[in-house]
């Protein structure tokens, strides 16, 4: 009994956020609802037990990539007054496009069932295995070469972000490294050789 | 007990919330990142849905990969955004017409 009621108690406040997140003129506004977002599929796919992938929800996305989205809100300078706007000229073809996506969706849940039962519950969960390590049994055994393609990716990723945000400013004094560490004591030193003078 | 349908249909919901999200916020590449995000969380739901409910681990290791890539295209995303806020003063997507698209 417990399970429905969190069920539909979370999958509403997950559809009234991202309600939130589409209807916000506030950037800010609407990453919070984002944040919501993510914290209410967590709970939801902690309930039909994928408990890894919850926790790395929240971890990675609240703590990563909504904290870098605000980070970008907060430090852009946005005039809000010309986003404001009313709808775009395209909005009532955007109406008309996500009108036929659920129809198309639902179409598909209902009439052809997808060959499946979808009546049916979770599967059930041996007595002693953890969602972790069988997570992390497929990752390092049959999809090693697919994890080390996203290491790889990850990687790709730092150093676009990196390089293309790097400010190379005009004018600004910086020590030349690669000159500094190269100097020998000739280039500073000067041994000068010459005659004793008689004292005076 | 929750069931294959209600997860599909709470994915399919999202789904289009995110789409409609896509045109109504058609001005602020903000915005469209987070819509973006929303979109991508819908078919995580679909995967995870259908991973537990068949009893396979594949579909977890799928969500996985997609929220690694769904990490690198935000970052690349906001860099792209941060870059093009510094060089037009806006981040309104009418304003960017430079390739008169």
């Amino acid at each position: 009994m417990l399970v429905p009621v969190l069920f539909y108690g979370f999958a509403t406040i997950l559809v009234a956020a991202g309600v939130g997140v589409i209807t916000a003129r506030n950037p800010v506004h609407a990453a919070l609802s984002l944040v919501l977002c993510f914290i209410t599929s967590a709970v939801l796919w902690l309930l039909i037990e994928a408990e890894f992938l919850a926790i790395v929800l929240v971890l990675v996305y609240v703590g990563a990539v909504m904290v870098l989205f605000l980070f970008v809100v907060m430090m852009l300078d946005i005039k809000l007054e010309e986003l404001r706007g009313g709808f775009t000229r395209y909005a009532w073809l955007g109406w008309i496009v996500t009108g036929i996506v659920i129809a198309e969706i639902v179409g598909v849940i209902v009439q052809r069932r997808l060959g499946l039962d979808v009546t049916r519950g979770a599967a059930p969960v041996a007595a002693g295995s953890s969602n972790a390590a069988e997570l992390g049994t497929a990752l390092f055994t049959r999809y090693a070469y697919a994890i080390e393609i996203a290491a790889l990716l990850l990687l790709v990723a730092i150093i676009a972000a990196i390089s293309l945000t790097l400010r190379r400013r005009r004018g600004l004094k910086l020590q030349n490294v690669a000159a500094q560490v190269a100097v020998r004591a000739e280039d500073r030193l000067r041994i000068v050789k010459m005659k004793t003078e008689p004292r005076p | 007990m929750i069931t294959l349908g209600h997860m599909l249909t709470l994915s399919a919901v999202l789904f289009a919330l995110s789409v409609a999200g896509i045109f109504i916020n058609r001005r602020n590449v903000l915005l469209l990142l987070m819509c973006i995000e929303l979109l991508l969380l819908s078919a995580n739901f679909n995967f995870i849905a259908f991973s537990r409910f068949l009893g396979q681990i594949d579909g977890q290791v799928f969500v996985f990969f997609i929220l690694t890539v769904a990490a690198a295209e935000s970052a690349i995303g906001l860099a792209i955004l941060v870059v093009l806020f510094r060089e037009r003063r806006s981040i309104n997507v009418e304003d960017l017409n430079t390739l008169r698209g």
